[in-house]
């Protein structure tokens, strides 16, 4: 029994043969997509944000309706940082770490408080106010221009980030295998099946000794810091950073994208970017104006199919034992 | 040594005191029940000695130490520890990972983000004996939502031992648990160390007459009788406003 539960615990956290080959694709990109480095750097970028809106939304179970607070301030500070103080992008993206870290944590005492639905209307008005401020301290951000004159440094003192974006591509994609390993980590430990725990049963977590507020307010900073470093990536690898950063329709679409992927097991970042960042070019390329129409319906229809159909629609073999969903 | 004690414990809903002037003391390694009509006051008192609700008045003390202040997780931390009435469990989670993460809490070990879940020895020990001993070995990887009920019933039990209590407030354990099934659950509370205290909040009258060896009576928010079963069951004004009512309340 001893040793049964003790390898029912290990193969929790084993790394499985499609994880692998999950990774092996963004690398495969590289070499079989050479002219699309900018739209690869972008899913990168997505990916991360959207992975670090997961672990606040599908471990511990908060809703936020304003991740892109986080995501922004990221952009802005390395922006800033690129600027005025360094031009190195990996002391830049230490330096954003730290500042995002500590605006999550201070964000943190606004998300403990309330339901659901006031956390919505709190994380909500934390990326309003936080445009704001952006929008009004234009001697800073620049305002509506954006923030111009960014010159970011070579990578390692060798790499510059040129225009076909493969520099920016692989330091986004380093980027995002890197903190997913520490995200993958986490969610394993004693402290992720805690969050686990307070999603399923915040009255019982306490029941069982968890620091309810003080664990949620530790994975809030831990995905605030991650969405900074996306955002800094963003603005290092493009030398600009724009109030577009902090807009809504960025928090909603990484809610979007986790709606596609899935929430609770990491890949649905990743997954749901790649899926989201395609559908978005492809059609943006074929009706330039109605893109966001069609991005639209068809998140409208993958919700009404529903996950569970999802999944036999694409395995036609299970199609005989389909009376068993909707049970 | 008194494990668990109240001092003119009250608590108001506005106008309505659903807890007067209760000053309750359980002894070190006792089998205490508290029981009481529906409506008596029994839930509201196990919130205030958890620290869910805060008392309008009056002072807790665990193993002689004032806990009124302190948070539901700290009074956990420092050994009082209950189970719920209606289950309370991580439906996702499954009954390894939830008895595991009980007992790394209880270990001090949950904070800790950089070690895989049961990378401790001894707490993944002690949760394999629990399960073990709870009969939940072999659903013990299915996700909790899927167990059929009585096996909820056990893991709502058996994450609550899990928490190593030195004071068990037990709120009526076998609540919809069908005759047949209920022994799994009697067994392992008998079972259980003899040093810890327990705290029984039950309807069943068999149960509590064969389980605990001090009785405490409940009544409109304060306490009414205490003694031993057999002090109780003869008390004719026990027996005029509850046992009376039919014996199962």
């Amino acid at each position: 029994m001893k040793a049964s539960a003790r390898a029912a615990l290990q193969a929790a956290s084993r790394w499985r043969a499609l994880e692998f080959a999950f990774w092996l694709v963004p690398v495969a990109a590289y070499f079989l997509f050479p002219r699309h480095y900018l739209l690869l750097n972008e899913m990168a970028i997505f990916a991360l944000f959207a992975l670090s809106l997961d672990l606040i939304l599908g471990y511990a179970g908060i809703i936020s309706l304003g991740h892109a607070a986080f995501f922004g301030f990221g952009a802005y500070a390395a922006a800033l940082f690129a600027k005025h103080i360094h031009p190195d992008p990996l002391l830049g993206l230490a330096a954003t770490a730290a500042g995002a870290a500590l605006f999550g944590l201070v964000s943190s005492v606004l998300i403990l408080r309330g339901t659901d639905l006031t956390r919505l209307m709190v994380t909500l008005g934390i990326a309003l106010i936080t445009y704001e401020v952006a929008a009004k301290m234009a001697w800073l951000t620049g305002g509506t221009d954006g923030l111009q004159g960014v010159v970011v440094g070579p990578l390692l003192g060798r790499f510059d980030f040129d225009m076909s974006g493969r520099t920016a591509y692989l330091y986004s994609l380093a980027t995002l295998f890197v903190l997913f390993l520490i995200a993958r980590r986490v969610v394993h430990s004693p402290f992720g099946m805690g969050l686990k725990a307070i999603r399923d049963n915040r009255l019982r977590a306490a029941a069982i000794g968890i620091p309810v507020n003080r664990r949620l307010a530790a994975v809030n900073t831990l995905a605030a810091t991650m969405a900074g470093m996306a955002g800094a990536l963003l603005s290092q690898s493009t030398s600009f950073a724009s109030l577009d950063v902090l807009a809504f329709h960025r928090s909603a679409e990484a809610l979007l994208v986790l709606v596609i992927g899935g929430t609770g097991w990491l890949y649905g970042g990743p997954i749901g970017a790649v899926v989201f960042t395609l559908l978005h070019d492809r059609l943006a390329a074929l009706t330039p104006q109605y893109w966001q129409f069609w991005v639209g319906a068809i998140l409208a229809g993958l919700v009404l199919i529903g996950r569970e159909r999802m999944r036999l629609i694409v395995r036609p073999w299970r199609w005989f034992k389909a009376k068993k969903v909707g049970e | 040594m008194t494990a668990l004690a109240t001092f003119s414990l009250n608590k108001r809903f506005g106008g309505v005191a659903a807890t007067q002037d209760v000053s309750l003391a359980i002894e070190e390694g006792a089998r205490h029940a508290l029981i009481g009509p529906n409506g008596a006051g029994k839930t509201t008192l196990i919130n205030l000695l958890t620290g869910v609700l805060p008392p309008s008045g009056g002072r807790i003390e665990l193993q002689g130490k004032d806990i009124t202040a302190l948070a539901p997780h700290q009074r956990v931390r420092r050994g009082l520890v209950r189970t719920f009435q209606i289950n309370q469990l991580f439906a996702q989670l499954t009954p390894l990972e939830s008895v595991t993460l009980a007992a790394s809490e209880s270990h001090r070990l949950g904070a800790r983000a950089w070690q895989r879940l049961g990378a401790n020895a001894v707490v993944r020990d002690e949760a394999a004996d629990i399960l073990e001993r709870f009969r939940l070995a072999d659903v013990m990887t299915r996700p909790t939502a899927e167990l059929p009920y009585g096996k909820r019933r056990l893991l709502e039990v058996a994450i609550a031992i899990a928490c190593r209590p030195r004071v068990l407030l037990l709120d009526e354990p076998v609540a919809g648990v069908p005759e047949g099934e209920r022994a799994e659950i009697l067994d392992s509370l008998a079972a259980l160390p003899a040093d810890v205290t327990v705290l029984l909040i039950e309807h069943d009258m068999d149960l509590v007459f064969s389980f605990a060896s001090r009785i405490s009576v409940m009544v409109g928010g304060a306490l009414f009788a205490e003694g031993t079963g057999t002090e109780i069951a003869a008390d004719p004004r026990v027996r005029a406003v509850y046992l009376g009512e039919g014996g199962h309340g």
